[in-house]
């Protein structure tokens, strides 16, 4: 009986001790409540500690240099190989690549520059041979214009778990500033048996293409501005041909060298490689305009969606000129509609596409094909191949899609049940 | 009245004349476009008219600088130098400096295979249209780890080399100035030039 009492005496202890701590604990927690409401001290957010800081009873960062993305939303390149990295399509806004996210390719590295050690040698049929330093190029009547620059080896499949950077990440766009080259050559004069130019890069690889100079002339840029600051590195400091529309692999970076010549040069990038195999066993040189093509960027891989309205989202493009049309199917090509383009619609340009679906929460596959200015329309996987003799190679810009499951989960379409 | 009528006629010829004579090398606007459509060419015309006819800016290249750096090789030899290249003293060389990333015999890898063996795969052999490109290529990018670094005479032995490794050339034929662009390439003739023109057919 008496043991019992102890007993039950002990409990009571115990809980008597417990409320305490627990009064303890809630007078503190409270305490520093009221605290950080009411006292001036400023209280670091602390992102990397469990505690949800709310942001508006706090002072944020000081002011920078140089800015940075938010730690909750910061893309990555997707890095292929040591030579090229790709630009992450599905986690950009709008059509502009931001500089540091540009697809790279490069054939022996980056070069380092100073852009004070630099010139630019344009000689061959032309009166006047000139130097250029990039002070120089500066000097110029400058014309800052908005395209994209895709390389013609744009084009993965082979696994449904990718992503649309994955896929054709190897497009990326910027306004790009410089001087047109017919501004410089008109100054030089041009002599009449010039028809082509030869563009060689100051890295390790001499990087050169030759180019026809008829449309060399029209819109070619030797550019030093990207997006509003100095070229990158990647992008090829401190000047690079920009030819809107042009295949990526012409528009020499780290540019040291234009020689207007009467004759393609017929360089290794213009030969063995950046030629295609097309049909009756022939081999195509030369294929410089980079044709129309579009991609859904949401939904897609690994997005999950969920039923009901949502916008599905894509870019398009065409090296021909304006983007006219981009038909989306929801339905996998049964029926195609028409999708809004984001204006203004530029000429060599992404092009943002929106379509709003409502989603019914039934298996189904989703597709996007792009029709440019001059009537060309996207071709599917099937047709390519048809045309071509050949299942792969540089310039295949099928129409792709997404495969949308039950779930909700997001897989790339098999390219060659489109 | 008539005085004043004769000066607006002179100027009224001088700016048809100057407008029907724009520079052949201004940018024409895009054809096509609708009115009211923007581009980055807007204005650009007659900004133009701003400009003097010659800017001036630059230095004067000479002939030595250009000589410098005037390196590449065309398919009728332009840019060749004087020089004689022997597949025998091309072994060693390609032994030493090349046969590590292509492969003791030219297709084994790890990097591009050169010479056509049974896979197919492309080769200078079955692919490249041009002889002169491989003097151009190796002198310009290889090796790897030290491009340029080859002198003039180490890259004709290479290209005889290469050549003859590929069945083109037989080993003790001489790789000149002269003789390289007369090299016929077995893939030459299935080179076509770019048939896409855009429109509604696929190609």
């Amino acid at each position: 009986m008496s043991e019992g009492k102890e007993y039950l005496k002990e409990i009571r202890l115990l809980v008597r001790w417990l409320a305490v701590t627990v009064a303890i604990f809630l007078a503190l927690a409270v305490g520093l409540v009221i605290y950080q409401h009411t006292s001036n001290h400023v209280v670091e957010p602390d992102f990397d500690s469990k505690i949800t800081v709310d942001p508006s009873k706090v002072q944020g960062k000081p002011s920078s240099e140089v800015g940075y993305r938010s730690k909750f939303d910061s893309p990555k390149r997707i890095a292929t190989y040591a030579t090229a990295s790709r630009t992450p399509l599905e986690d950009l806004q709008g059509t502009i690549t931001p500089s540091d996210l540009h697809f790279e390719r490069h054939h022996a590295g980056i070069p380092e520059i100073n852009p004070e050690q630099h010139e630019l040698l344009i000689h061959g049929l032309v009166e006047k041979p000139i130097r250029l330093k990039l002070s120089d190029l500066k000097k110029y009547p400058s014309v800052s214009r908005i395209c994209f620059i895709e390389c013609s080896g744009n084009f993965r499949y082979g696994k449904r778990e990718m992503t649309p950077g994955e896929v054709c990440g190897l497009t990326s766009q910027s306004e790009w500033t410089g001087v047109l080259l017919s501004t410089i050559l008109r100054d030089l004069g041009v002599k009449p048996e010039a028809k082509w130019l030869l563009a060689e890069g100051a890295d390790g690889a001499l990087m050169a293409r030759s180019v026809p100079l008829q449309e060399a002339l029209t819109e070619a840029i030797i550019a030093y501005g990207q997006n509003g600051e100095a070229i990158r590195p990647q992008q090829g400091y401190p000047m690079r041909l920009v030819i809107p529309g042009f295949e990526g692999n012409t528009q020499i970076k780290w540019l040291r060298r234009i020689e207007v010549t009467d004759k393609p040069v017929m360089t290794r990038e213009e030969t063995s490689k950046y030629t295609e195999k097309v049909k009756d066993g022939k081999i195509r040189m030369f294929s410089l305009v980079m044709d129309a093509r579009s991609i859904i960027t949401y939904p897609a891989y690994p997005k999950k969606i969920e039923k009901g309205w949502q916008e599905l989202r894509g870019i398009a493009w065409s090296g021909r000129g304006k983007v006219a049309k981009v038909l989306v199917s929801t339905d996998n090509g049964k029926t195609w509609k028409e999708a809004h383009l984001q204006g203004p619609v530029l000429e060599k340009a992404h092009t943002a596409f929106k379509f709003m679906w409502n989603w019914d929460g039934k298996p189904t596959r989703v597709l996007s094909k792009a029709i440019d200015e001059t009537g060309y329309v996207q071709p599917t996987y099937n047709q390519l191949v048809r045309a071509r003799e050949s299942k792969a190679g540089y310039h295949f810009n099928p129409v792709v899609g997404w495969d949308i499951e039950k779930t909700g989960e997001v897989y790339l379409a098999d390219v060659e049940g489109i | 009245m008539t005085k004043h009528g004769a000066v607006y006629f002179v100027i009224g010829i001088a700016l048809i004349l100057l407008i029907c004579c724009d520079a052949a090398d201004k940018v024409e606007p895009s054809a096509g476009r609708r009115q009211g459509e923007t581009d980055w060419s807007d204005g650009l015309v007659t900004y133009q008219e701003t400009w003097p006819d010659k800017f001036g800016i630059g230095r004067h290249a000479d002939k030595s600088f250009i000589a410098k750096w005037d390196i590449d090789v065309r398919p009728d030899g332009k840019g060749l130098p004087d020089g004689e290249g022997s597949a025998k003293n091309g072994a060693v060389i390609y032994r030493q400096k090349c046969a590590s990333c292509h492969g003791a015999n030219g297709y084994e890898g790890p990097e591009d295979k050169l010479v056509t063996d049974s896979t197919g795969s492309n080769t200078i052999g079955n692919y490249w249209p041009y002889a002169t490109t491989i003097f151009d290529y190796v002198r310009r990018s290889m090796p790897f780890n030290a491009p340029g670094s080859l002198t003039d005479q180490e890259v004709y032995d290479i290209t005889a080399y290469l050549l003859y490794l590929n069945g083109i050339i037989k080993e003790e034929y001489k790789i000149t100035a002269t003789t390289l662009p007369q090299i016929e390439m077995p893939a030459k003739k299935r080179y076509i030039s770019d048939d896409r023109r855009g429109g509604p057919e696929v190609r």
